[in-house]
């Protein structure tokens, strides 16, 4: 069944051309990992998924609602397609509890206590349960992104786009926050994965694409990728990641 | 001349009775009408669209380029000629320090809501949040921290300019001082009185919002 799918999508920024007329189907329980240099489209490509980004031609479609629609409809992609950012962007006024919380009185209308138990349980789930009376400003950068993927899982998405996860991290906390992505894949989750990290590609990626000025270039499984490039412009940058 | 200090006393529940007209001005007109409209209006100069922008940009202009004296004496003597209505001072007094200091207050408000980090905005967009409830649980509550500071300056300064409307008559601080003035001619000891006044009354605000501040953590 197809989750997302782009139709002849592209995506201008004033007469920049980011997204060419893509075409791309990911399927429910598949974890795409998205890599290309920097400005090749693929953070605008995850963006636009969930509306964060409008799109200027073609169509796509998430979860059978499409971006086009109106602002209810963009409201129910989101609630759809949980995002995590490169900034964690927690917000500073809530405790790690009341982030993950927040979106679940908000959007789903949850109550109050129900909302409290499953806030801590899903901090329990990305190891912070002893962490949830703390302010962002008083966690570590891998605390914060895990608050912030608790805090999308509580919307209830169909769908994780992580917009370059590990990029702010230390080496160090880049595997708490991988550890975490990789359980969730394991559970089934559809994962859009905008990444550097050629390792996790590899062990938790069920495909691989490589994009390259606004076009999707390469895209199969990423073990056979990544040990066989089959374009020369991706085996370069490879050679630049590692 | 000789100095007698004890003139204050006589003339303080009369200076008392200007003070509260003072503080009623500032309190119902320079805080809470000027917040509520400088808010709406500080709104709709971040986030409305190019013609309530435009509109809003016209007004802040406006009273920011002309002097608050103009403002009430156009409002008290030209506006009734122009409508055909007639207000009292008070009232005149109350509507001049609103749109005066929501005028400032919206520039206020403007700048803290800009200051917050677009990303938050964004975050809570991608939980699929319509905007209003983005600015209304996310944006509003980190930018009314910073807000306190300068909100602090804006009701002192409006406190203080209550006292511009002794030129349509209002009976408020300096009016009453004036008028005590007139009838002893004890300057020194009655303006002394009227500056300890006024200095007690900024005081408490500062305090007020240094308290709140404190309780407040900037983020």
């Amino acid at each position: 069944m197809s989750m997302i799918e782009f139709k002849n999508v592209t995506k201008q920024f004033g007469d920049l051309v980011v997204l060419k007329n893509v075409d791309l189907t990911i399927n429910a329980g598949e974890v795409v990992v998205l890599i290309g240099p920097s400005g090749s489209g693929k953070s605008t490509l995850i963006r636009c998924i969930n509306a964060l980004e409008s799109i200027n031609g073609g169509d796509l479609i998430v979860d059978d609602l499409s971006v086009n629609g109106n602002n209810e409809t963009l409201y129910k992609i989101r609630q759809e397609a949980g995002m995590v950012f490169q900034q964690f962007n927690l917000f500073p006024q809530m405790t790690a509890l009341e982030n993950v919380m927040f979106g679940m009185k908000q959007v789903r209308k949850v109550d109050k206590d129900t909302a409290r138990l499953n806030a801590s349980e899903l901090l329990e789930k990305v190891g912070l349960g002893n962490k949830s009376g703390h302010y962002p400003s008083e966690l570590s950068g891998g605390q914060q992104q895990r608050v912030a993927i608790a805090r999308a899982l509580a919307i209830g998405p169909k769908v994780m786009l992580f917009d370059e996860p590990t990029s702010a991290l230390d080496p160090e906390l880049k595997e708490e926050v991988l550890n975490v992505m990789q359980d969730l894949a394991k559970e089934g989750m559809t994962m859009v994965v905008v990444t550097h990290e050629m390792a996790f590609a590899k062990k938790v990626g069920s495909r691989l694409i490589f994009m390259e000025h606004g076009h999707i270039i390469v895209d199969g499984d990423p073990t056979e990728i990544i040990s066989n490039p089959p374009n020369e412009r991706l085996a370069d940058f490879l050679k630049h990641v590692h | 001349m000789e100095l007698d200090w004890s003139v204050i006393l006589d003339y303080l529940p009369m200076l008392w009775e200007g003070a509260k007209t003072t503080i009623a001005i500032t309190l119902f007109g320079g805080l809470i009408g000027g917040l509520i409209l400088g808010v709406i209006v500080g709104m709709i100069r971040t986030y409305g669209g190019k013609v309530p922008n435009a509109i809003a940009i016209a007004y802040v202009e406006l009273i920011r380029g002309t002097p608050i004296v103009v403002q009430v004496m156009f409002i008290y003597f030209a506006l009734p000629v122009l409508l055909d209505v007639r207000i009292d001072n008070f009232t005149a007094a109350i509507v001049a320090i609103i749109l005066n200091s929501a005028a400032y207050i919206a520039e206020i408000v403007r700048g803290a809501f800009l200051s917050v980090n677009p990303n938050l905005t964004e975050a809570g967009l991608a939980l699929g949040l319509p905007k209003w409830k983005v600015y209304l649980f996310i944006v509003g509550p980190l930018a009314f921290r910073r807000l306190i500071p300068p909100l602090g300056n804006q009701f002192i300064i409006s406190l203080k300019d209550t006292s511009l409307f002794i030129v349509i008559g209002v009976g408020e601080l300096t009016r009453t001082g004036q008028e005590i003035m007139a009838s002893n001619f004890r300057a020194v000891e009655i303006w002394t009185a009227v500056a300890i006044i006024y200095l007690i009354m900024t005081s408490i605000i500062s305090f007020t919002l240094r308290k709140l501040e404190k309780r407040m953590k900037i983020l």
